[in-house]
């Protein structure tokens, strides 16, 4: 556990996240590698199942990450997004999951720095968390050959 | 006479009338009954006996009116659609009548969820004023709701609730003359606090001519502490009680409030003697029936008329 | 539209938990509107369901399919082909949906995914409110548009209780009190003098109080 690396989803938005995310490596600011981004054209456009599917597939922990709140380049993505994520944290921990390995952040698009903080700080958290214990059943099982 | 109910004689002799209400006990204890509903003997023309007020399981309205009746007293059966389809409000008319009782009032009945059982599920097969029609089609024509003949046809007198109060306020008035209308003989109020807006009402009721069509009862409660007058102002709904009421109520040291709640309430009467469609008043002494005695005698309305 | 509701999680997790292949249908007619058992809702079942079992460090086989309507026979014969594969069918139609299933593929279990709850209409995105309760004798052309049968707590025919607080309902805040509604729309249509008159005891026997009901077309049988 204490080299456990986890693999983490982020779905950026094209107008704010994503490019903040670009800037933070443009200024040379790090930020964990474990964090895999996923450029979405709003986080309005995320759903339920986006995140889901994630767990689902093995992933250690999904963030959504829109605009500032009032900044939506389409109104309103971004909290529709936020009450997504809420119901998601809810729905996985109804099935025994952490709902922490799901978040909602909002920054904007020339956040680079506290984007880079926010990877930080997620995968914090996640590492805390342990692996999503889905992860290992489907290596044991992929090992076994199903 | 339409039926053999003191409560009519009283209205038809032009005296003010007098009721009061005592609730059945949560448990089979007839002494319980019989220890509220002695401090009324004399003071009034009827006892109403509530039915499952509150949403809450009592002794049945009908048992606990025949342990007042058996004690040579007038009650008046409470009847809420909320417990019974219209086979057993009939049922249940018969059964009461044969047992002397002659007086009833038809209500819709508080909501299951207020009660302590709040999983039931409610009846409301007739409302209040589909059963007011049912009781008089069964007195008046001698047939059932569905369209039998009834062989000895109960002969209730029968009374209905209404509130002043609630809104919409324009209602309230057409409301009452629907219940006149579908043949109720006497109403009683929610209890009064604003007397200006009562009076407001009764000139309306006057305007349209329902006093001549229908007994208005008000309805008087006697506050026993500036918490209880708080409590119904905030958390009872379709309640007005005016910030006066509540001021004067506090203006007064604690151990004096239920003493001033009296005073009010007698001063109420007083007042609303003169109220024009005014033809007598139901006390409500919330499990205060001792109290009741006291207001009947120092607003004037004792004794009783020997009928 | 005929509303529904995800089942709690964990009662779902009980009806299926006994079989290795589920088979996981949708529907595509109301419970895709009011959002608990349309393709979506089905996608995200089935994703649950699978973290659940790989939790439990197993594997369940779902199959998800979503139905042009659940409650035709027309389409629920559309499942011949997956039924055999299937250990049970769990369903996220509303309960006529199950019952076309259950009456069709008789020796293969059928859960409910949803629990059926009221025909109603949408007030705004994502909430729906109760409106009708199918009492088979419809009376919204004498109460202005506004069904007492559906929309008063207690059914009242004859006009509000004496519990309307600030033009709202007794039993919630958040229910308008139909008879101050009913009566706004009589004055707005100025038809007050139909509230006068007594509405009398309703027949309940075309709202179910005849048994089940039943709808013969002879021209269209």
């Amino acid at each position: 556990m204490g080299n456990f690396e986890p693999e983490i989803v982020g779905l950026c938005c094209h107008y704010c996240a994503y490019t903040a995310a670009d800037m933070a490596g443009s200024k040379r600011i790090s930020y964990p590698s474990n964090v895999k981004i996923i450029r979405v054209p709003c986080t309005g456009k995320v759903d339920a199942i986006h995140l889901m599917k994630a767990l689902e597939k093995g992933a250690d922990g999904v963030f959504v990450a829109g605009c500032l709140e009032g900044d939506c380049h389409f109104k309103n993505g971004n909290t529709r997004a936020a009450k997504r994520v809420v119901y998601v944290k809810n729905y996985i921990e109804s099935l025994g999951f952490e709902p922490e390995r799901v978040a909602m952040y909002n920054i904007s698009a020339g956040m680079g720095e506290r984007f880079a903080q926010i990877a930080g700080e997620f995968t914090e958290q996640i590492k805390a968390l342990g692996p999503n214990p889905v992860k290992n059943i489907k290596s044991n099982h992929q090992a076994a050959g199903q | 006479m339409k039926t053999d109910s003191r409560l009519e004689k009283v209205f038809a002799s032009g005296n003010l009338a007098v009721t009061s209400e005592a609730g059945p006990p949560r448990g089979a204890d007839p002494e319980k009954v019989k220890e509220k509903a002695k401090h009324l003997d004399g003071y009034v023309d009827g006892v109403n006996i509530t039915d499952n007020q509150t949403a809450m399981v009592r002794m049945s309205s009908m048992a606990a009116s025949v342990i007042v009746k058996q004690m040579g007293m007038d009650p008046i059966l409470q009847m809420v659609a909320r417990d019974r389809n219209r086979l057993a409000i009939q049922a249940d008319i018969l059964g009461a009548y044969s047992l002397g009782i002659n007086t009833m009032l038809c209500l819709s009945g508080d909501h299951p969820k207020f009660g302590d059982h709040p999983t039931a599920s409610g009846v409301y097969d007739i409302d209040s004023v589909q059963m007011v029609q049912c009781v008089r089609k069964m007195r008046d024509e001698g047939k059932f709701q569905g369209g039998a003949d009834i062989t000895k046809p109960p002969k209730m007198f029968i009374g209905a609730a209404a509130n002043p109060f609630a809104d919409p306020f324009e209602l309230r008035v057409l409301r009452l003359a629907k219940k006149a209308r579908a043949g109720a003989d006497f109403v009683q109020t929610q209890c009064i606090f604003n007397l200006d807006k009562f009076e407001e009402y009764m000139k309306m009721v006057c305007d349209m001519g329902l006093d001549e069509q229908i007994h208005v009862m008000a309805g008087i409660t006697p506050m026993k502490s500036a918490g209880m007058a708080k409590y119904m102002k905030n958390k009872v709904p379709g309640m007005d009680v005016p910030d006066e009421v509540i001021k004067r109520i506090e203006g007064v040291p604690k151990a004096d409030q239920a003493k001033e709640g009296v005073t009010m309430a007698v001063e109420f009467i007083e007042r609303l003697k003169e109220c024009k469609g005014v033809h007598g008043f139901h006390i409500m002494a919330i499990e205060w029936e001792e109290q009741v005695p006291e207001i009947v005698e120092r607003a004037g309305l004792y004794p009783r008329p020997e009928l | 539209m005929i509303t529904a509701e995800q089942k709690p999680i964990e009662e779902i997790i009980e009806y299926i938990a006994p079989y290795d292949r589920i088979l996981l249908v949708g529907c595509n007619e109301c419970v895709t509107v009011c959002a608990a058992g349309g393709r979506k809702e089905v996608g995200l079942l089935a994703s649950a369901l699978h973290l659940h079992s790989l939790k439990q460090g197993k594997t369940v086989d779902i199959k998800e399919i979503t139905l042009e309507r659940q409650c035709d026979p027309e389409y629920v014969e559309e499942l011949v082909s997956l039924i055999d594969s299937a250990d049970a069918i769990l369903s996220m139609a509303c309960g006529c949906g199950v019952q076309t299933i259950a009456g069709r593929y008789k020796d293969k279990p059928v859960y409910p995914a949803v629990n059926t709850k009221f025909m109603g209409a949408s007030e705004s995105q994502g909430i729906w409110a109760e409106r009708c309760k199918g009492c088979g004798d419809c009376l919204l052309g004498v109460t202005g548009g506004v069904c007492p049968v559906a929309r008063c707590s207690k059914q009242l025919m004859n006009g509000p209780c004496g519990g309307t607080s600030n033009g709202q309902c007794e039993i919630s805040p958040d229910t308008d009190c139909a008879w101050r509604l009913i009566w706004e729309r009589l004055k707005a249509l100025g038809m007050e003098k139909r509230y006068i008159e007594v509405m009398v005891a309703k027949d309940w026997r075309p709202a179910g109080g005849g048994g089940p009901r039943r709808i013969v077309r002879e021209d269209l049988t």
